[in-house]
């Protein structure tokens, strides 16, 4: 990495308890047939960092979010995980070497959906244990322990034998949780984690993610819940048209933005509570 | 209401209370009610059908051309097809299952010579008739490869059907496959998982529990169609009921019997097939 390369943080003051560059998405463009989502997006995130991605439906962020770890394949630019590099192959020229490399990147960013996507035919426990055996190669004690620290973790851990049909849309989320961290990843994604929940059921799922986030753990949020943004943030980036139209610490994006989109967009937001 | 006492004031003894039943009372009685309609419901059904049934088989008999005594001496030789019946549907369809499961994944690759063959193969079966693939195994083969003409007409017809049946279950493994909700295939990737790891442990799973019922169905239909390995000279239900038939000229009587138990093996088998779907619709597991 160049000099001129090296990541600046971009506000104005880097929150002391951060460390080194662990995200880097550069020059991210992708097209869904004609519609241009994402319009070159340039995204660093540190470690430890809590960025939440904020902004109307169709401006691109759950699209940043799964470009990243590639369950979207960029039409252009690069991301990079914890030194994995990783340049967009739309054309599928790499095929088998871009199959694994892609592979690498999940390896170290952890993914939460919308819609938990919890395996049906497995009990708690087999969901957290199956990749870490499966694909890290962990022996079974090994992974269970681990498993069974996250469960408690999440507050979970009497549900441990439950299958996912028996739990509620909070508990299936937080397993979900659970069962990313089971794989150590550096970075933990979450794509809009309580818009599938029953109301009374957000709160503890977003107690699980603030609590996250104060130890230190790097995340990516895609949000709507701008008071959670808030609480747990260390920036807020608002994305607008398939661009960052402005980042901030919350307190500034969220109580005084600068840019009229943002403003709209919080009027809107805020009418609507 | 009546006034006794003085005018103008009410006595609590006048007022007539009607104690308003009480609702599980209620519900029990519906309950109650609604159980023994279904019960003489399925009475009158079963009535019907032994009044239908039994009136032809007694019209029947009636006349000097049918005589089901007959039967008493040759019955046990033709129920002893059964067992063959039974082993070739239940081995034809354990391999038809096998045939579509790759069929089925081939279907889905992106491998265009994978996807091609498993296509031709969907095609060319689905295209020919199952009694044609049947006798082309059983007398062309053989003419290309003499082999063929010293294995088993059991087996033979045992692969005819398999190979016929696998071609079908292959779409119905395909729909069930593409049935295992996408976001199950992200998590799985989102988790690192290959390819590989991913339809062999997160969506095979789920798929063949979409499938099941369907593999039930399947499994029904092959019992009739088993009769059809009777033409290459299979010994089994058909074919003994149809041999004793025309050796003594009592078709009729063979042939009910015949048609009778391939009947009943099919009731007995949509019954648990039918338990089998209640289960699987019930649990997400």
């Amino acid at each position: 990495m160049t000099d001129s390369d090296r990541p600046q943080y971009p506000l104005a003051t880097m929150p002391p308890h951060l460390g080194d560059v662990i995200v880097r998405a550069h020059g991210v463009h992708k097209f869904f047939g004609d519609n241009h989502v994402l319009r070159g997006v340039d995204l660093d995130v540190w470690q430890a960092e809590a960025v939440m991605l904020i902004g109307r439906s169709g401006s691109g962020k759950t699209t940043l979010l799964r470009c990243i770890n590639f369950l979207e394949e960029p039409t252009l630019g690069t991301i990079e995980v914890d030194g994995v590099r990783v340049e967009a192959d739309p054309l599928g020229k790499r095929q088998k070497g871009h199959r694994e490399e892609m592979r690498q990147i999940r390896l170290r960013a952890g993914m939460l959906f919308q819609d938990f996507n919890l395996f049906p035919h497995m009990s708690v426990l087999q969901n957290c244990i199956e990749a870490p055996t499966k694909v890290k190669g962990f022996g079974r004690d090994e992974a269970v322990a681990a498993a069974e620290k996250y469960l408690d973790k999440v507050g979970l851990l009497d549900k441990r034998d439950e299958y996912p049909a028996r739990l509620s849309s909070g508990q299936k989320q937080r397993v979900a949780i659970a069962r990313a961290m089971c794989m150590g990843p550096k970075v933990l994604m979450f794509d809009e984690p309580t818009s599938a929940l029953d109301p009374e059921l957000i709160g503890e799922v977003l107690k699980v993610m603030e609590e996250l986030a104060h130890e230190g753990t790097t995340m990516i949020v895609v949000t709507h819940e701008m008071h959670f943004a808030r609480e747990a943030a260390d920036r807020v980036v608002f994305m607008d048209g398939g661009v960052i139209a402005e980042q901030g610490p919350p307190e500034q994006v969220l109580d005084d933005p600068r840019e009229e989109a943002t403003k709209q967009f919080l009027r809107r937001v805020l009418a609507a509570r | 209401m009546s006034n006794s006492g003085t005018a103008g004031q009410h006595s609590p003894v006048d007022i007539v209370r009607i104690e308003p039943p009480a609702p599980d009372r209620v519900v029990a009685a519906m309950r109650e009610a609604q159980a023994r309609r279904k019960l003489r419901f399925r009475l009158i059904f079963v009535a019907t059908w032994i009044i239908i049934v039994g009136g032809l088989l007694l019209a029947l008999k009636a006349g000097p051309r049918f005589d089901p005594s007959f039967l008493s001496n040759w019955w046990l030789y033709i129920l002893g097809g059964v067992p063959l019946t039974l082993i070739i549907s239940v081995t034809s369809i354990s391999l038809a299952v096998v045939l579509a499961l790759s069929g089925a994944l081939g279907r889905l690759s992106r491998n265009p010579v994978i996807y091609a063959t498993a296509s031709l193969y969907v095609s060319l079966v689905r295209g020919t008739p199952l009694i044609v693939q049947i006798v082309f195994v059983y007398l062309a083969l053989p003419q290309v490869f003499p082999a063929a003409a010293d294995v088993p007409v059991v087996v033979l017809g045992i692969f005819a059907l398999a190979f016929n049946y696998g071609a079908y279950m292959t779409e119905v493994f395909r729909a069930g496959i593409q049935a295992v909700p996408r976001g199950q295939r992200e998590a799985a990737e989102a988790l690192g998982m290959p390819e590989g790891l991913v339809m062999r442990r997160v969506v095979l799973p789920q798929a063949i529990r979409i499938v099941i019922p369907a593999i039930g169905n399947e499994f029904i239909a092959m019992t009739k169609d088993s009769a059809l390995v009777s033409v290459i000279g299979v010994q089994e239900l058909l074919w003994r009921a149809q041999h004793i038939g025309q050796a003594n000229f009592r078709n009729m009587e063979t042939l009910m019997l015949a048609a009778g138990v391939y009947w009943a093996i099919t009731i007995v088998l949509s019954l648990f097939q039918e338990r089998l779907e209640r289960r699987m619709a019930r649990g997400d597991r």
